[in-house]
């Protein structure tokens, strides 16, 4: 029989009305993964991630780490691009990298009998991808086209412009694609310091679903782990405070309807304020087809076919944002009627009532997710990202369940700021002057 | 990989959240692409009395589950004059009945933590939710009280019909690349053909559109007769069968009639549509052609078919993308899809977008060189074994989701085909010879109903200079 080196600290957390439970591995390099398993289908999913994300990317460098995740599955160790992506697709595994503001991120969703090869993918991909000319050619092309695609879509113009007015001087107020021109001008040996310095195990976080065993998951990560180096040799910078002013900027384009946005600072997801404003949110516009934005702008009046807002906590600073689209005519009732609610809020005008359905739903809702091992393996990176604990999911109904009245009518008063609103509106909209 | 997307499909429209469209895009696109040997999803069914048909897909991984109630209605069934009525009836279908008004449907499905949305396509409307397991009688109870029992008000008509042209300016007319394929429609199949408008509507028509009109269509077509309920999740089937009695049972069968054969004989438009605006920054070419779907063609034919659009078409070590996209540089992205759910034709189409420098005609010229080397050289000794291997792989995947096989399923049912067209998949797969392949491709060249679409950028000429 095979000797284990696992030393495999196991702790449970029972969830009475799941049927998961959430281990905590540590293989025998001393890597953590969490784990739920489910042997019912041969299927394994792992999410992963790195701490640091696009806002890293050096100014004039933007998109890089964008880019590192487009190609990093382009060709690694004496696998040139088209051998590696014929193996994934010969043997249907999903390995692929994505590139977010605060978090580089992976993942690979195998059949159960091709978990050691998809390991040993991803640890090639990790540690020796080879940024060949063709590959980083072809996907700096395909990237420029997607940005030059989206750069008149409504939506994307006008998020750009508000959170460029946020973080005029910072990371955040670039999209993590980068521009053209930023794209075009990177190269190899940008991927490769990238690489060395932004993937380590100190900044590694783990999540895993399906069929394995925790002492095999041990000897997976660690091989595909195991040759990161101890610590990122970037260091991420410390809190910024996004810049709203209650501006009103109009993007001008010939098109029939307008696309709304708006926002202003918010909280991070440590903030002790996090559940209280989650369901303080809700009621105002996180709440689909329940919230008073939905309400007001949608089912009352017809001026918008969606409408909402929702907190946008990233790890340097906290933001409240939210969007409309509406016709050009109507622009200014629906930026009034915004306001109208957000004010309506911050002034306290909220019932028992309204709570009581707000924490409901939002205790039911987050469950509802937990059907795919993808989909449960992402919950588990994010517990681990906000250091939730490995009970949070049985944890989370009582935070929602703490918030009181009080606490909804103290969190509005303190975080939502009508004055303060920066919106950006794209389209031809009547009658709305624009102003700083 | 890079995971950006070009060839957007906009056959389906959901009532409530615009985020979800692109998913369950994935998953239609995915509908017979996702399937096992030896059954795929192996569902329990049965029918009422009254002719609901139920199915029932039992998955105990979470205390979770999901009901869907599928009415075979979609645009395709709206009275001449009247497109846009499928899918406004859908939005108004949260209105209110007498026992649940005000659109308390929603807010009790909230109030429950439940999850729900809507969604309209050519061949059918649907309507699901998500909730806690325990919690699977009441949105029984609440779909089945307003499968016969709507009511409607002119204001709620009104209202909507205002957030449904919004919709349309959002989806449609703000969107160049959408409207494009909006005009690409009406030439591709014939004039007064179903599938030929929009399923949001012409603008006008949408407009002038009435209660009246909507709630004839509600009494047209929305029965449990022309209706089937799928239930996936953590339930026993005993339960579902004791709920469904309970509280579908009761509502009286219509009578309604089966649909007609959707046929396309009458002589097409075809040709080129282009359109050019301003705003376009990115060119994008696609070829659609007229093919057989489950409902008009052969099993086998079908099976072909979705093993060419994989070999030629499907990501990023297909043919095409090899060639286009890898060896000559051409393009940004090329590849195929293959829609055969359809209950009238399917079609089978080609798409690539070009890298700057490079003209659409080039891009054509380069797609129809690489169709013709399959046609005379042939498949290299293991494609065809190594396509079918991972075609087959996927039916494992697409049991992952608990999602998955009820909207399989129930697109499957809604669109006229049967459960065991889709369980029987991986075995019309595996069937697929290389011979099968051969035909199948010269079929696809020799088609004469097709259409090209051109999207570029005002000004610019035939893609040339795109992005200089």
């Amino acid at each position: 029989m095979k000797k284990l080196l696992l030393i495999a600290i196991v702790v449970f957390a029972p969830l009475q009305a799941w049927a998961v439970d959430v281990e905590r591995v540590v293989s025998p390099g001393g890597i953590e993964a969490w784990l739920v398993q489910d042997h019912s289908n041969p299927v394994v999913s792992m999410r992963l991630a790195f701490e640091g994300g696009s806002e890293l990317d050096p100014s004039g460098k933007s998109g890089l780490s964008n880019l590192a995740a487009s190609t990093m599955d382009e060709g690694a160790g004496d696998l040139d691009s088209q051998t590696f992506q014929q193996i994934l697709a010969d043997q249907s595994i999903t390995l692929r990298f994505e590139a977010g503001l605060d978090r580089f991120s992976g993942q690979v969703k195998t059949l159960t009998e091709n978990l050691d090869q998809s390991f040993d993918l991803l640890r090639l991909a990790l540690t020796q991808p080879r940024f060949d000319e063709e590959p980083v050619a072809r996907l700096k092309s395909q990237i420029i086209a997607g940005i030059r695609a989206d750069s008149e879509d409504p939506g994307k113009l006008a998020y750009d412009a508000l959170f460029a007015a946020f973080f005029p001087a910072h990371g955040y107020g670039r999209d993590s694609n980068g521009t053209a021109e930023s794209v075009k001008a990177l190269g190899p040996d940008d991927l490769r310091g990238f690489v060395k310095t932004h993937l380590a195990r100190a900044n590694l976080i783990v999540g895993v679903v399906g069929d394995v065993s925790p002492e095999r998951l041990g000897l997976l990560l660690d091989k595909a782990f195991g040759a990161l180096p101890d610590k990122p040799s970037v260091e991420r910078g410390g809190d910024i405070a996004p810049q709203a002013t209650g501006s009103l900027q109009v993007i001008e384009r010939n098109i029939p309807q307008s696309t709304i946005v708006f926002g202003h600072g918010g909280l991070k997801r440590d903030d002790p304020d996090y559940y209280a404003a989650l369901v303080m949110n809700h009621i105002l516009g996180g709440g689909s087809f329940t919230s008073r934005l939905y309400d007001e702008v949608r089912e009352k009046r017809g001026l918008a076919y969606s409408v909402g807002s929702s907190f946008y906590p990233l790890d340097h600073a906290g933001l409240v944002v939210g969007s409309a689209a509406t016709e050009n005519a109507r622009v200014s009732e629906t930026i009034d009627v915004i306001r109208a609610e957000w004010a309506r809020m911050a002034a306290g005008d909220v019932s028992t009532a309204e709570l009581k359905d707000a924490k409901t739903y939002i205790s039911g809702a987050f469950p509802l997710t937990f059907t795919s091992t993808g989909a449960i393996a992402r919950v588990l990176v994010a517990m681990q990202l906000n250091k939730l604990g490995i009970d949070y999911l049985d944890k989370r109904k009582d935070y929602i369940g703490a918030v009181s009245l009080a606490d909804v009518k103290r969190v509005a008063a303190k975080y939502l700021h009508p004055d303060l609103l920066d919106i950006v509106v794209v389209g031809k909209p009547a009658g709305v002057v624009p102003h700083s | 990989m890079y995971n950006g997307v070009f060839a957007k499909l906009d056959w389906v429209l959901m009532t409530k959240l615009v985020r979800r469209f692109c998913a369950s895009i994935a998953l239609l696109a995915i509908l017979w692409g996702g399937q096992a040997l030896a059954g795929v999803f192996n569902p329990e069914t049965f029918t009422l009395q009254n002719g609901l048909q139920v199915v029932v897909l039992p998955n105990h991984r979470a205390p979770v589950v999901m009901q869907m109630v599928w009415y075979k209605a979609g645009s395709a069934d709206e009275p001449a004059g009247k497109s846009g009525l499928a899918h406004l009836l859908e939005h108004l279908m949260f209105k209110g009945t007498p026992k649940h008004p005000n659109g308390e449907f929603s807010k009790i499905l909230a109030q429950h933590g439940g999850q729900e949305n809507a969604f309209t396509t050519f061949d059918y409307t649907g309507y699901h939710q998500t909730v806690a397991s325990d919690r699977l009688e009441m949105v029984m109870e609440l779909e089945a009280d307003r499968m016969t029992n709507l009511v409607l008000s002119p204001e709620d008509v009104s209202t909507e019909r205002a957030v449904v042209l919004e919709e349309r300016n959002q989806r449609i007319d703000n969107k160049p690349g959408a409207r494009l394929r909006e005009q690409a429609n009406q030439k591709l199949y014939p004039h007064n053909h179903p599938y030929a408008r929009p399923i949001i509507g012409w603008r006008d028509e949408l407009a002038a559109l009435t209660r009246e009109d909507a709630l004839a269509f509600y009494k047209d077509h929305y029965a449990p007769d022309n209706a089937i309920l799928v239930i996936a999740g953590d339930v026993e089937v005993a339960d579902v069968k004791r709920l469904a009695e309970k509280y579908y049972g009761p509502i009286p069968a219509r009578g309604v009639a089966a649909r007609a054969v959707l046929v396309n004989d009458a002589p097409i438009t075809g040709g080129e549509t282009v359109l050019r605006d301003a705003r376009v920054r990115q060119a994008s070419w696609s070829q659609s052609i007229i093919q057989p779907s489950l409902s008009n063609g052969t099993p086998k034919r079908v099976a072909a078919l979705e093993v060419l659009s994989e070999i030629l078409g499907g990501g990023g070590t297909s043919r095409l993308y090899r060639s286009l996209v890898i060896k000559q540089a051409l393009a940004v992205s090329a590849g195929t899809y293959y829609d055969q759910s359809a209950r009238g034709d399917g079609r089978f189409a080609f798409y690539a977008s070009p890298r700057p420098g490079v003209s659409l005609d080039q891009l054509a010229q380069a797609v129809r060189v690489e169709t013709r080397r399959l046609m005379d050289e042939g498949l290299k000794p293991t494609e065809l074994a190594r396509i079918k291997k991972r075609m087959l792989a996927d039916a494992i995947f697409s049991r992952d989701a608990m999602k998955t096989g009820a909207w399989t399923i129930g697109g499957a049912l809604a669109a006229g085909h049967t459960i065991e067209d889709v369980e029987a998949w991986p075995e019309r797969i595996q069937a697929v010879t290389e011979q099968d392949v051969h035909n199948a491709l010269k079929a696809v060249l020799d088609e004469p109903r097709r259409i090209t679409t051109k999207l570029l950028q005002n000004g610019n000429g035939d893609g040339q200079g795109e992005g200089a």
